[in-house]
């Protein structure tokens, strides 16, 4: 053996830092329309190619083409726009709301709208989704009340969560949203857990499990992989890849491989990358993966490629880590703005009709605001009894925290 | 009513509930085909199908998130992790997750499992086969911790823990599988067939959890343990002479305050037992409930008996397991100057 240099660790780093001037020209963006659909009872074996790529149904000349395209009626899509709209105006003003001190704390979704959106719309009412906190897309676009949102926000007097939960950490069993943990990943394998059962019992419901680039790196994605291969489980799993884990670009968590989805090839997962800021490619590659699932072929890892335009969260300034021309420079775009191209082109859609839509998200968001201020805010209250944080630790109350709750008095 | 083994009626208690309720399923490590490496399965999948009873992948966050998930759609899992010591891979799951979705959740999730774990040593299991993780669980607000002693309320406690609409973690003392072992480990162990407690009905029954059970009425000393040391401290009782009246708390959480208050307050002094290290032990907790609740008619100080706060040493193992000899003589300390 020769004597070499010492070894040095290799630590990555992202292209682009503060000061640098964000260039991505060379990240390859397939052609919309370039990638093939398979058949829905395909082997991953036979569409390995799928988790190296990129599907895409819209130009950039907002036409929808390709195998993929051709899915949803204009008034769908005209819906999906509004959908999207409806969520940036709520993060908006929500995002206000935190910096007047109504809250403690808000994330938004911006630029990664169309994932959650979209997804929503191939599930039926049955299905679960174990979410993450910026899958707000999934109750907005599913008719879950706005009020009910800001009041979980507020942690007011009509907190659904009785203001047990950070802002943004929701549960609806009824809308099909597994409450959120705050600890990251551990909805993955549970997610599976819950596909398990429904396919137990022999029922119909599939699961839609979320988790984001950097929290693959957590054993329980792991854990959820290996369950999901081993017993062929009734699940959709979503890597929402939006390049940033707060401070941490993606390359720490991805490492050596090219792709997240190539996480899914060793566990015999079929694996399919999309651009998740492309409406139609989302909603496509989300049907044909649930459509699988509903059909007992097992599992499907989707990576949704994305990226993260706004700060993690209300904590969170990313100018002090990231080129602050990325966001701008990012090749896939903007979600909003590439679909309403979409319809424009299609001369389903125009110029005013976008503002009023705007103006009347606006208003709706407004109006929600006024009645959820009007029930409390985390500072200034009214929130729901203190005794009420005794309840719910057991489904019965034990003779300690009967005893905690007479010494505290409340 | 049948003779069992502290193995074979946690058998017959999973049999009676998945007979009761097909929402209850079982599965971990080894325990489908094979039946567990304790055999604490043998025969389910035969009887209740693959879809009740399988194999998992040795992953104790899978196990657990994977048992968190079907207790959301609504099933009952019971599952097994092959030992206590490997139990910490799911300790995120345990302690943030599943002991937690009620509350978060504001009652709209439930997490009704049970997580089944031998614990405890004296089978030369060295430092990863023997540990008692107790203190853990019972620290962690929304578990249920639960430590039967015999036949009879492993099955009946094992039922309750199933039909629990809570998280409950249920930790099978191993060196009790066989037979009520007193610490004598040089000595031939009575099988449960002897003993009264190793008669269990075949048919449905149950125990409730938070119910401690007084083993040995007595008017000098309480002693207060679960699990194997209950019979250590009837061993050192007897030998002793001292009228000691010995708790089997069955459950630590929830901990059936009242039974210890009114035993310790009518002795007016205490023995605490556990298996486990010392430092933050269980024992350090019934200490603080016995001086809040029955300081002032404390004859003595409290005297915990502990395993040592060292790893499970192999060789040493009988040096390090709190037997008969140390229970007996902190019987005789607490009771000098009486």
């Amino acid at each position: 053996m020769s004597k070499g240099s010492p070894l040095s660790l290799y630590v990555p780093e992202p292209e682009f830092r503060p000061g640098d001037t964000p260039d991505f020209s060379n990240v390859k963006i397939p052609q919309a329309g370039s990638v093939r659909k398979p058949p829905i009872d395909v082997e991953a074996e036979e569409i390995h190619d799928l988790a190296y790529s990129i599907i895409r149904v819209m130009t950039r000349q907002g036409e929808a083409v390709g195998p993929w395209a051709g899915e949803l009626t204009d008034e769908q899509v005209q819906k999906g726009l509004e959908d999207m709209m409806r969520v940036r105006a709520f993060d908006a003003r929500m995002l206000m709301a935190q910096r007047q001190g109504k809250t403690s704390f808000y994330m938004q979704a911006l630029g990664e709208e169309a994932i959650a959106c979209a997804f929503s719309k191939v599930l039926r009412p049955g299905d679960m989704n174990f979410p993450t906190y910026r899958q707000q897309g999934l109750l907005l676009s599913a008719d879950y009340p706005m009020v009910d949102m800001m009041n979980q926000i507020y942690s007011n007097k009509e907190d659904p969560l009785k203001g047990r939960q950070l802002p943004i950490m929701y549960s609806s069993k009824k809308h099909g949203f597994f409450t959120i943990s705050g600890n990251l990943a551990t909805q993955f394998i549970q997610g599976v857990g819950w596909a398990m059962a429904s396919a137990i019992k022999g029922d119909d419901k599939i699961c839609a499990a979320w988790i984001g680039d950097g929290s693959t790196a957590e054993s329980d994605f792991h854990a959820g992989l290996v369950f999901a291969s081993t017993y062929h489980a009734p699940v959709v799993l979503n890597i929402v890849n939006n390049q940033w884990a707060i401070s941490t670009y993606q390359g720490i968590a991805r490492g050596k491989a090219a792709t997240f989805a190539a996480r899914g090839l060793g566990f015999g997962i079929p694996a399919l990358r999309v651009d998740g800021n492309d409406y139609l490619a989302v909603h496509a590659v989300s049907k044909w993966a649930v459509e699988r699932a509903r059909r007992n072929y097992g599992p499907t890892l989707i990576e949704h490629v994305t990226y993260r335009a706004g700060a993690h969260s209300t904590s969170d300034d990313p100018s002090a880590y990231r080129a602050k021309e990325e966001s701008d420079a990012w090749p896939l775009g903007d979600p909003v703005e590439r679909l309403k191209n979409y319809l424009i082109k299609k001369g389903a859609w125009s110029e005013e009709r976008h503002k009023q839509t705007k103006e009347m998200l606006e208003a709706e968001v407004a109006e929600a605001n006024r009645e959820a201020v009007k029930n409390g805010t985390l500072h200034d209250g009214p929130h729901v009894s203190p005794s009420t944080m005794f309840e719910d630790v057991y489904k019965e109350m034990p003779l300690h925290l009967i005893r905690q709750r007479q010494e505290a008095g409340i | 009513m049948a003779r069992m083994t502290m193995i074979q009626a946690i058998r017959n208690g999973m049999d009676n509930a998945m007979g009761r309720d097909d929402d209850v399923v079982v599965f971990g490590e080894d325990v489908g085909y094979f039946g567990g490496v304790f055999r604490c399965t043998e025969g389910l999948q035969e009887k209740y199908g693959k879809q009740r009873c399988f194999d998992s992948p040795i992953n104790e966050c899978g196990i657990v998130g994977a048992a968190i998930g079907m207790a959301a759609y609504g099933l009952r899992p019971c599952v097994e992790v092959q030992f206590a010591d490997y139990v910490m891979p799911a300790f995120d799951q345990l302690s943030q997750e599943a002991a937690r979705i009620r509350y978060r959740s504001a009652n709209d999730f439930t997490v009704p499992i049970v997580v089944r774990m031998p614990t405890g040593g004296g089978i030369f299991g060295g430092q990863t086969h023997s540990q008692s993780p107790e203190a853990i669980f019972a620290h962690v607000s929304g578990l249920k911790t639960v430590i039967p002693s015999n036949p009879y309320d492993a099955k009946g406690l094992l039922i309750a823990s199933i039909e629990d609409d809570d998280p409950v973690m249920f930790l099978e003392p191993k060196r009790l599988y066989n037979g009520p072992f007193d610490g004598y480990h040089d000595r031939p162990v009575t099988p449960w067939s002897k003993h009264e407690l190793g008669e269990v009905p075949e048919d449905y029954y149950a125990v409730p959890l938070g119910k401690a059970a007084i083993r040995r009425p007595g008017e000098e000393v309480t002693v207060l343990a679960y699990g194997t040391m209950v019979y250590v401290a009837e061993a050192a009782a007897a030998e002793t002479g001292i009228d000691a009246e010995i708790i089997d708390l069955r459950t630590i959480l929830p901990l059936d305050y009242e039974t210890i208050e009114a035993s310790v307050n009518k002795t007016g002094r205490c023995v605490i037992v556990h298996e486990a290290t010392r430092t933050c032990g269980f024992g350090a907790e019934l200490m603080a409930v016995v001086m809040e609740g029955c300081f002032w008619r404390l004859e003595a100080p409290v005297i915990r008996v502990t395993g040592y706060d060292t790893p499970y040493p192999h060789a040493h193992e009988w040096h390090y397991f709190p037997g008969p000899k140390r229970v007996s003589a902190a019987l005789k300390k607490v009771m000098e100057g009486s």
